[in-house]
């Protein structure tokens, strides 16, 4: 028994956070807002690539670093803490797993793993994170299909949260069908990335908090010191440690092709969504207005986790999920 | 991550439900917060005693089994799904047994564990006074040094099962001169010593399951200190850790009681309050969060790291969360949610959490300033 991640897991998520420190910071998040910004964004993922983060979940004999779900929710938990404005989540998360899955028909694992490709998903006609930035589409419906460059348009929509890049997809051409993943497994994969990357986004709006209100002085004092501050803070400390290791148990649960599987990333989904949001709600307050404005970072990472709270299931869908799961 | 128990870890599972199955009471004991009830859980835990089942993680001279820390957590999970008594021994084997083998010298530890893990001896805590309830460090019970002893003065109150007990783990202002945390001294004192006089009263709940304990003039040796002369706040904050913490409320302990509200949704589906599946649901992941949580806190403790003040937000989370569970069952319960059953026992019940063992707005404090660094003041 041993319920925490394994040294060179840890490895991985401290190097993949100093590389974000340094080249994802908040300027590259807000500049992603830009429409037409996308240059400095495509070196970061080719960055990506090269860690191996982009192709985490591609077996080794397939050009990737054949590892499993455990280490991407760590990842995109870093992803999320970073508020990373890229795909990563449908890319390494969904894509290319269809794509593998289905033995590469479309012979683009290649390209997506050397960062060249980056891959938008949409479920049911829905919206797609990273459309705008996108070459290639994988697209869920009754069935999955994989568009290449020029397969597909896409027709922007502006998320609340700039930075997502959301468009809806429109193929062109037949597109290439991929057999092996259900429709519902990638849906599942996406609701257990966006619980870690809700993690991400939540520790990183708190630790945010917390220094500004160790420093912002009313009344002569930091108002970190006034008790009101302290508890809705430590309510946000305790809904977010509590989801972690919720979130753990679904990725192990992927990995292992558990039985429980299903339930476990519903449980996360609704545990890191609700604490998530929750955070983002005190962290505003404690900023007063200060995180009221859009010139303040806070709002980066507010936006990206009502996003996140809401795509791939919502707490209550999921909760809905997990009832059904346990047979009531 | 390895979440696969070893095979001796399954074989200690199954011995333990096992025995559990052929010798928990049917039907169930009543309250043990009783003068009845409590002569009944006595047995109990006599019966634990005899098959070494009382005491799982303690070393086997002392009566344990010397099971890891991974065994005590099956334990609790097994003990709680077989609908095993209350322990009306844990604040001896939870909360001053920790401290005793930490603290205790050895021949502390010889003369006392045993007769705790028997049973012989029933121990309550006297920390709180009635003028020192979450301000620990305010109290007044003074303990005097006199020949080859101390003589204590003063009163303890919400002392659980006191009037029950055999023996008070306590602590007494041994230097009047000292302020707060300095100059207590954590004391171990037996009920039936001259002076010493219990007055039980009741609970919310109606069981007397509360003392209070008056000390006049009482005559303790030099043996009954533990730990040091003075050293009694950092003595005593070793114990606040198992109880805020890990040790006295076990993972298993909820999701039995939430499998338990799982079966009585069931039972009233036909009619069910809108909204009543939703907070089933949230009961179930609250527990298995509860559950998971303590298996990364069991992973760090088996690693070598002792858990600080993070047991504050163990301790918000179990308490608040019992408290929510009860309440998805008394709306579940409709009209008849009123009968002094179990489910409003158990909600009663619930309702100490988030008050005893420090309240939960002193480790919310807690867990602001020393986990995430905010200023005292």
């Amino acid at each position: 028994m041993r319920f925490a991640p394994d040294p060179d897991q840890n490895a991985l998520r401290d190097g993949l956070r100093s590389l974000l420190d340094k080249r994802c910071d908040p300027a590259v998040v807000r500049a992603a807002w830009d429409p037409d910004g996308g240059a400095s964004l495509r070196s970061l993922w080719g960055e990506l690539a090269e860690m191996g983060v982009v192709g985490l979940l591609v077996p080794e004999s397939d050009g990737g670093s054949g590892l499993d779900w455990e280490t991407a929710a760590l990842v995109l938990e870093e992803a999320g803490r970073a508020a990373l404005p890229l795909p990563l989540l449908e890319t390494m998360g969904i894509a290319l797993p269809a794509l593998i899955g289905a033995g590469d028909p479309a012979g683009v694992v290649a390209g997506v793993l050397a960062g060249e490709v980056i891959v938008a998903v949409s479920f049911d006609g829905g919206l797609a994170p990273g459309a705008t930035l996108a070459d290639a589409a994988v697209v869920v419906g009754d069935d999955v299909t994989f568009y290449g460059p020029g397969e597909f348009s896409v027709t922007p929509a502006q998320s609340v949260d700039g930075s997502r890049r959301l468009g809806r997809i429109t193929p062109s051409a037949p597109g290439t069908p991929l057999g092996a993943l259900e429709p519902g497994q990638l849906f599942d994969l996406g609701a257990l990335g966006a619980a870690a990357e809700l993690l991400g986004l939540g520790a990183h709006m708190l630790e945010m908090t917390v220094a500004y209100v160790k420093g912002r002085q009313q009344y002569g004092v930091p108002i970190g010191s006034f008790q009101a501050v302290k508890h809705h803070l430590a309510d946000v400390l305790v809904g977010l440690e509590f989801a972690r290791p919720v979130v753990a148990y679904a990725a192990y649960s992927q990995a292992q092709g558990l039985p429980d599987a299903r339930r476990a990333v519903s449980a996360a989904k609704a545990m890191a969504g609700d604490a998530t949001t929750f955070a983002a709600r005190q962290c505003l307050q404690c900023h007063g207005a200060m995180g009221y404005t859009d010139e303040y970072d806070l709002q980066l990472w507010m936006k990206r986790a009502w996003a996140l709270a809401a795509t791939y299931g919502g707490a209550a869908w999921h909760r809905d999920r997990v009832g059904t799961e346990m047979g009531i | 991550m390895d979440l696969t128990w070893s095979e001796a870890d399954k074989a200690f599972r199954a011995e333990a439900r096992s025995w559990l199955q052929a010798n928990v009471p049917q039907p169930a004991l009543p309250s043990g917060d009783t003068a009845e009830g409590f002569a009944l859980h006595l047995e109990w835990e006599h019966r634990l005693y005899e098959d070494r089942w009382s005491v799982v993680s303690w070393p086997e001279r002392y009566g344990g089994r010397d099971a890891s820390l991974w065994q005590w957590v099956i334990f609790e999970e097994e003990y709680y799904r077989a609908g095993a008594p209350q322990r009306v021994t844990q604040n001896g084997i939870f909360l001053l047994a920790p401290t005793l083998f930490e603290f205790g010298t050895p021949e502390q530890q010889d003369r006392l564990l045993p007769r705790m893990a028997a049973a012989q001896d029933l121990w309550c805590q006297g920390w709180s006074e009635p003028g020192a309830g979450s301000d620990l460090a305010g109290i007044s019970s003074r303990a005097a040094k006199v020949d080859g002893g101390w003589m204590l003065n003063g009163q303890k109150t919400w002392t659980t099962r006191g009037a029950f007990c055999t023996h008070l783990f306590g602590l007494f202002r041994s230097d009047p001169e000292a302020e707060r945390h300095r100059g207590l001294t954590y004391l171990l004192v037996p009920l039936d010593a001259a002076g010493v006089t219990v007055r039980g009263f009741g609970r919310l709940d109606g069981d007397e399951g509360f003392a209070e304990v008056f000390f006049d003039d009482v005559f303790v040796s030099d043996e009954a200190v533990l730990g040091g002369v003075g050293e009694g706040w950092r003595v005593a904050m070793a114990t606040t850790g198992s109880e805020r913490g890990l040790t006295l409320r076990s993972p298993g302990r909820f999701t039995a009681a939430v499998d338990r509200l799982v079966e009585l949704y069931r039972q009233h589906s036909g009619h069910a309050v809108p909204g009543a599946r939703d907070r089933v649901v949230q009961a179930w992941i609250d527990a298995e969060a509860y559950r998971l949580f303590t298996l990364g806190t069991v992973t760090a403790i088996a690693e070598g790291h002792s858990p600080g003040a993070e047991s504050s937000l163990n301790k918000i989370w179990w308490s608040e969360m019992d408290v929510r569970l009860h309440e998805a069952a008394l709306e579940l319960l409709g009209g008849e949610a009123e009968l002094d059953g179990p489910w409003m026992r158990g909600f009663e019940f619930s309702l100490s959490g988030p008050i005893y063992a420090g309240t939960n707005e002193v480790q919310r404090n807690i867990a602001a300033e020393r986990v995430l660094g905010l200023p005292r003041k």
